[in-house]
């Protein structure tokens, strides 16, 4: 006959903690930043665009060239040691004036979107949290402004403005944040419905308490995600007008208009536009990788 | 049925109308004058200006201006001499509407092409690699598109030509031009939506009775998952007309893009404001129709309005 003892094993220390947790505990952040750098294109996109962003900041300050010094004797060169990207038709650094006008673009994309970020929130906070017959009409003011292609509003106010940095700005909110409203407007009235901010209304938050620490931070993924599609959109709005020769005009230089200024010569010195394009180019690229990596990590539920 | 067609033909009269008002305060204020020209004595400048009713009170040629466009009429150029804007549109809205309408059918075509072919493939490839494009295709620009077609196929390969529209060879650069973006979104949209619709109760039902699979596919999964593509005909729209103010000029196409930024180069407000006005009244028909063969498509959207 066999005692118990023999049955059966004692049960070790650590396994009569049920509650043990054999992963680190992580954040959300954490957790969102492992899942993006996951997806190798969106860890390209964010590499390239680090990239562009500190040579835009900082290579016009080290470059031995004004981005509007003109030098006759050199004009039309191709790429050399003295001049990494060559010079246009009046001699100035295609180099510097590239970096130049990447900043530019870069500034205004970033302002811009930030500006649609601030309208865009607080006008879909507003109609989805208030409803009803205001929501109403502050979506059918929406409609509108969606209805008309935005680029004419925009070719009318350059033109009534002037040909400058800030003209382009307004020109891009003025539509841009249409889809932002739509996308908070929706998040907000899903989420005001939930069991938490009836909590929160019913513990007696304020309105403004509610809406901003409750829903707006609750709708945060698809604001950051329509954030990263805003800045590239943006930017290739100021290239389409400064390339239809409205938007900034020389000897500043944005991405757009140096692609313009090297129009005329296209077929002679293809590579005075080859540069400004490619920049243009990577950098949309960039920002729409991360955009992509970041619904996705934001998002991990989702259907791929 | 019917008071949702009219509660949409209300909102796109009120879209017309605040486009109609908004453009034309915006041209009036506009600095500079049409009739500022060197050779033009301040005599015979005034003459002008008078002429075409300028000198009147604002808020006249605003009422003037609103009651010609209620008998259809745009008005007359300021600058090409006794050119209406009406005939204007008439030779200029071909070559943009044709080169649209080929756009918008490629677009659609391939979009959903590749669309269903991202859902129903299992090769990961073939998924990236579609999936790149369409990132490629809303990330180029047009314009560059645009020069980087005419630099390679018209200039070094010489394969098509650039300039115009006169044979179906000129057709091919602009179409290729205007329609990636349209069909790499498309395609995203198709992806999206027939993949939601291949796993719904009514396709599984479908596949009981043992209906053949091609009917399945065309009848019951693609008919539903074309609603968001229909839905997003009018920004599509809008975006080629939009696109149009480059490429006609990039190609040489005497369109209604190409004439939009000449005139407003050239502060002719009355192309300007025609145009404009035009463009709209497109794209408010448009969306108008795309809403309703929503409805007529799928009874639900009706519901739930």
């Amino acid at each position: 006959m066999l005692s118990p003892d023999e049955f059966f094993e004692p049960v070790e220390d650590w396994e009569r903690d049920t509650e043990y947790i054999a992963m680190e505990n992580k954040s959300f952040g954490r957790d969102v930043w492992s899942r993006f750098c996951r997806n190798r294109r969106a860890l390209f996109g964010l590499v390239c665009l680090t990239a562009v962003v500190v040579l835009a900041i900082f290579g016009p300050m080290v470059s031995p060239y004004p981005y509007d010094g003109m030098d006759v004797a050199v004009k039309n060169q191709g790429s050399s040691i003295a001049h990494w990207f060559g010079t246009d038709q009046f001699g100035r650094d295609t180099f510097t004036r590239v970096l130049y006008g990447a900043r530019i673009s870069l500034m205004i994309g970033f302002v811009a979107t930030a500006i649609n970020l601030v309208i865009g929130v607080l006008y879909g906070g507003i109609a989805g949290y208030v409803g009803g017959f205001a929501d109403m009409v502050l979506m059918r003011i929406v409609d509108i402004i969606y209805a008309v292609p935005a680029m004419v509003y925009m070719i009318l106010l350059m033109l009534l403005l002037g040909s400058n940095v800030y003209s382009v700005m307004i020109g891009i909110c003025v539509s841009g944040w249409i889809n932002m409203a739509r996308i908070v407007r929706s998040q907000v009235i899903s989420l005001k419905e939930q069991e938490f901010s009836v909590a929160a209304f019913v513990m007696g938050a304020s309105t403004r308490r509610i809406l901003f620490r409750h829903l707006l931070i609750n709708s945060l993924g698809p604001i950051i995600v329509s954030v990263t599609l805003m800045i590239p959109q943006a930017i290739f709005t100021e290239a389409f007008l400064s390339f239809i020769g409205i938007g900034i005009s020389a000897p500043m230089a944005s991405l757009g208009t140096l692609a313009q200024d090297a129009k005329m010569q296209l077929e002679i010195y293809p590579m005075q536009m080859i540069w400004p394009v490619a920049v243009i180019c990577l950098v949309i690229f960039s920002l729409n990788f991360m955009g992509e990596g970041l619904e996705e990590a934001l998002n991990p539920k989702g259907k791929r | 049925m019917v008071k949702y067609i009219v509660k949409r033909i209300g909102i796109g009269l009120l879209t017309l109308f605040v486009l109609v008002t908004v453009t034309f305060f915006l041209t009036r204020m506009m600095p500079g004058s049409p009739f500022d020209i060197a050779n033009l004595t301040p005599a015979n400048q005034e003459k002008m200006i008078s002429f075409y009713g300028l000198d009147r009170p604002l808020t006249e040629q605003y009422v003037q201006y609103l009651g010609n466009l209620f008998h259809g009429d745009f008005g007359v150029s300021f600058k090409k001499a006794g050119v209406t804007v009406n005939d204007l549109i008439a030779s200029l809205a071909p070559a943009t509407m044709k080169l649209g309408a080929i756009s918008y059918g490629v677009s659609l075509i391939l979009g959903t092409a590749l669309g269903i072919w991202m859902a129903v493939t299992r090769q990961d490839l073939v998924k990236g690699s579609i999936l790149t494009f369409s990132t490629f295709g809303v990330s180029v620009p047009n314009f560059v598109l645009a020069l980087l077609l005419m630099l390679v196929f018209g200039v070094y390969l010489n394969w098509f030509p650039v300039l115009g529209l006169s044979t179906p060879r000129h057709y091919v650069l602009p179409v290729i031009t205007q329609s990636v973006y349209p069909i790499a979104q498309i395609s995203r949209l198709v992806k999206t939506s027939y993949t939601e619709a291949m796993s719904q109760d009514y396709v599984v039902m479908a596949r009981a009775k043992g209906l053949k699979g091609s009917r399945i596919s065309l009848l019951h999964i693609l008919k539903n998952a074309m609603i968001p593509v229909i839905t997003t005909s009018g920004p599509m729209i809008a975006f080629l007309l939009t696109g149009s103010f480059v490429v006609e000029n990039i190609f040489t196409i005497p369109g209604i893009g190409r004439e939009f930024v000449n005139a407003v180069s050239n502060r002719d407000y009355t192309v300007v404001m025609g145009l404009t006005v035009f463009m709209g009244i497109l794209i408010i028909v448009c969306n108008l129709a795309a809403d309703l063969v929503c409805v007529l498509v799928d009874p639900r959207i009706k519901m739930a309005e």
